[in-house]
């Protein structure tokens, strides 16, 4: 493939730099999402067979409690020293000649990367996979900015190529049939013929890729772990992409948030084993990557230069809160996606957000703010699964009713508001609750109120907002249960 | 304020609660450990074969005298044009003497070869810290002599593996080999070629990294067999 088809490749990529679309649009979204057979069957197809190689993992049920309380534990001991951990792991990546750098927000992370990027005259940056890159729109910062960040995780490459955004956080493109990329790249990808052929495919995003990772000035990527006491970053994967990307180009720089330190090398371990079986149902992955520093003298390859971007945006929030802290545990498995109802039947982009399903609900109103984002809490039946295969026993049903509450109420006394704390509050539904109170708290006020419900049950309005969609309309019964129970004593 | 004091500042107005004690990840592993039957030499190797096999990689007996001649084979039958091979490891002498076409030295920074790296190169010869048995697992520790891309650019990889460096799991070689204690800059742990299953789920290898793994496994000469 020559090189003029390359950059075609790379404006494409560029012009189709898309932004997360509002998450308050998301019933609207969900509405198109559930009526499209097509994509339902795709989630459903794929996240029953993902559930299925999970569970093969962990055959014991008590040795998979043991293994979740002792990941659990981890990530708690963590996140009560976070502030001293992250201090030790700056100490310790500075003293292997790591820069490290600090963002509160998208933007200002965005700005430490196109600093770096610009000062060296950099045409493009090759992606591992990172979520917190997603989470900063940073492809889109960097076309802003005239400079190219592709993606080479084969997923995000797919959907990039296609302009779309990840619908899974582990499975980039799970939405899309083998024929859907079959044509994608027929279509996108120069000097490259149809095939049906996964490994065909799979052979044409390697090739087009690896002539990226020798030209890119920059390799970015995410982490998984980054662990205090030696300054190591660890990073999980099966492809090969992230090693590329943090060892071939001649600058290295990873992105995470806050909240992925732990404090030993040991603690690696038990997360890192329960992190791919409930991602992905494999017991270990192809790589872990353990990278302590840049390029040694001596040494013959690797970046000579390597940064890491420690990212808030909402997280400090979250940890501010001892109930909400917990949702920093999160060590981004996707399997609570993939055992979700609703994101099951409406898929990832229906939310909106970069992380979508129960561990999105749960964490995108500290990012976001809840103006932009109750309606995501809620996107739960609250069936409890999520928090039930959780991996580090994130409570998530208790957060998502804990986060309802803040959308609709001031915050509580001695608390700080959230970010768009009461942003759902209604005067309606306040009115409707008050009248509800009053009628229960006033024995007469009842009984008047059921002897009226039950006589006029035919005035009941047939259309009920949201209950008539897919119901039929609730009506009063004949009598009160008062009065029926007061009719079975007397027969 | 800089943003590092801001979100330091944050983190330490939250409130505390009860610290919970630091996890004892070792008494845990312990406990696991006393739970199953004991390994030994024999069956970590049975159990390595096995996952290394579920992995797609391919596993060869090999003893200290025929290693290299054995490697010299695998080339032929594999059609290596050219051996990425490490200078000064303990193994480099044995492989100069075993007559294999192609050999190519990693002697200079890649910046100087890249293209031939990634174009031109078939396959690479690396020597590992260890193994792992219970995932089917290389402990690859690459150093000045045995550069980070050798394990991941040519299409196939060749790695030796001492069968006396097998360990039961992650947490046995980590402890044991006190990895905390110093670190290279790139550690490695490698389960198999590279591959993915981004497409419909459906699992291809050879994503970015090698497409094919060949572990030779340095036995003793009555557990050929
Ligand atoms: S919340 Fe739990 S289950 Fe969901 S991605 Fe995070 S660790 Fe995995």
């Amino acid at each position: 493939m020559n090189a003029q088809n390359n950059s075609q490749i790379n404006a494409q990529a560029n012009t189709q730099a898309l932004r997360f679309v509002p998450a308050s649009e998301f019933k609207e979204r969900a509405a198109v999402a559930v009526a499209d057979a097509h994509l339902r069957k795709s989630f459903r197809g794929a996240m029953d067979f993902l559930i299925a190689k999970r569970a093969a993992q962990f055959p014991d049920p008590v040795a998979l409690e043991s293994q979740r309380g002792l990941a659990e534990h981890i990530r708690k001991y963590s996140l009560a020293r976070l502030p001293d951990l992250l201090e030790q792991l700056e100490r310790n990546l500075t003293a292997n000649g790591v820069q490290v750098h600090w963002a509160e927000n998208p933007e200002q992370a965005n700005a430490i990367i196109i600093n770096i990027a610009r000062r060296h005259s950099t045409k493009l940056m090759v992606k591992g996979k990172s979520m917190v890159s997603e989470e900063i729109e940073l492809n889109h910062a960097m076309a802003d900015a005239g400079m190219e960040a592709l993606e080479s995780d084969m997923g995000e490459y797919i959907v990039q190529l296609d302009g779309e955004k990840p619908s899974h956080i582990i499975m980039p493109a799970i939405h899309k049939t083998k024929l859907e990329i079959a044509r994608l790249f027929a279509a996108k990808v120069p000097g490259a013929g149809y095939t049906e052929s996964v490994d065909e495919l799979i052979g044409i995003g390697r090739a087009v890729l690896r002539e990226k990772f020798m030209t890119a000035e920059i390799g970015l990527s995410g982490v998984n772990f980054a662990v205090a006491e030696t300054g190591t970053l660890c990073l999980v994967e099966n492809e090969g992409n992230g090693r590329m990307c943090t060892t071939v180009p001649g600058v290295h720089i990873a992105i995470t948030g806050i909240e992925k330190v732990v404090e030993k090398l040991e603690h690696v371990p038990p997360l890192f084993a329960l992190l791919t079986r409930s991602a992905t149902g494999q017991a270990i992955t192809t790589y872990l990557n353990m990278i302590s520093g840049p390029r040694k003298p001596g040494e013959k390859d690797g970046p000579r230069e390597m940064h890491l971007v420690l990212v808030d945006n909402g997280r400090t929030q979250a940890y501010s809160d001892e109930q909400l802290r917990s949702t920093l545990q999160c060590i981004r498995c996707g399997a609570c996606m993939n055992h979700c109802p609703v994101y099951t039947r409406i898929g990832g982009h229906a939310y909106g957000t970069t992380y979508p399903g129960p561990i999105g609900e749960i964490i995108s109103p500290h990012m976001l703010g809840l103006a932009a984002t109750h309606v995501l809490p809620t996107a739960s039946s609250l069936c409890g699964a999520c928090g039930e295969v959780c991996p580090v026993k994130i409570p998530i049903p208790d957060l998502l009713i804990r986060l309802r509450g803040e959308a609709q109420h001031d915050a509580r006394p001695g608390h700080a508001p959230m970010l768009g704390q009461g942003a759902a509050k209604s005067a309606l539904v306040d009115a409707i609750w008050s009248g509800w109170a009053a009628l229960y708290t006033r024995p007469a006020l009842y009984r008047a109120f059921g002897w009226l419900a039950t006589r006029f049950r035919a005035l009941t309005p047939p259309m009920q907002s949201g209950w008539t969609v897919s119901r039929t309309p609730l009506k009063p019964a004949k009598r009160t249960l008062h009065e029926q129970m007061a009719a079975r004593e007397r027969r | 304020m800089s943003a590092r004091d801001n979100i330091l500042q944050r983190l330490r107005a939250a409130p505390q609660g009860t610290a919970p004690l630091a996890p004892d990840v070792r008494g845990f592993h312990a406990a696991v450990s006393a739970a199953r039957p004991a390994s030994n030499r024999a069956t970590r190797m049975e159990v390595f074969c096995d996952k290394m096999a579920f992995w797609h990689a391919e596993v060869v007996k090999v003893t200290r005298d025929n290693w290299s001649q054995k490697l010299r084979e695998l080339c032929a039958a594999k059609g290596v044009r050219s051996l990425l091979y490490g200078e000064q490891t303990e193994y480099t002498a044995a492989l100069l003497a075993a007559g294999i076409g192609g050999l190519k030295p990693y002697d200079r920074p890649v910046d100087d070869w890249k293209q031939e790296l990634f174009e031109n190169t078939d396959a690479s010869f690396t020597s590992t810290r260890g193994g792992i048995a219970e995932t089917g697992t290389l402990i690859i520790w690459p150093d000045a002599n045995e550069p980070r891309l050798m394990s991941l650019v040519p299409p196939i990889h060749f790695a030796l593996l001492d069968a006396d460096k097998l360990y039961e799991t992650l947490f046995d070689a980590m402890i044991e080999q006190g990895w905390s204690g110093g670190l290279p800059t790139n550690a490695l742990l490698v389960s198999g070629p590279s591959k993915t299953a981004d497409i419909q789920v459906t699992l291809a290898y050879g994503a970015h990294g090698p497409k094919e793994l060949i572990v030779l496994l340095l036995v003793n000469e009555e557990e050929l067999a």
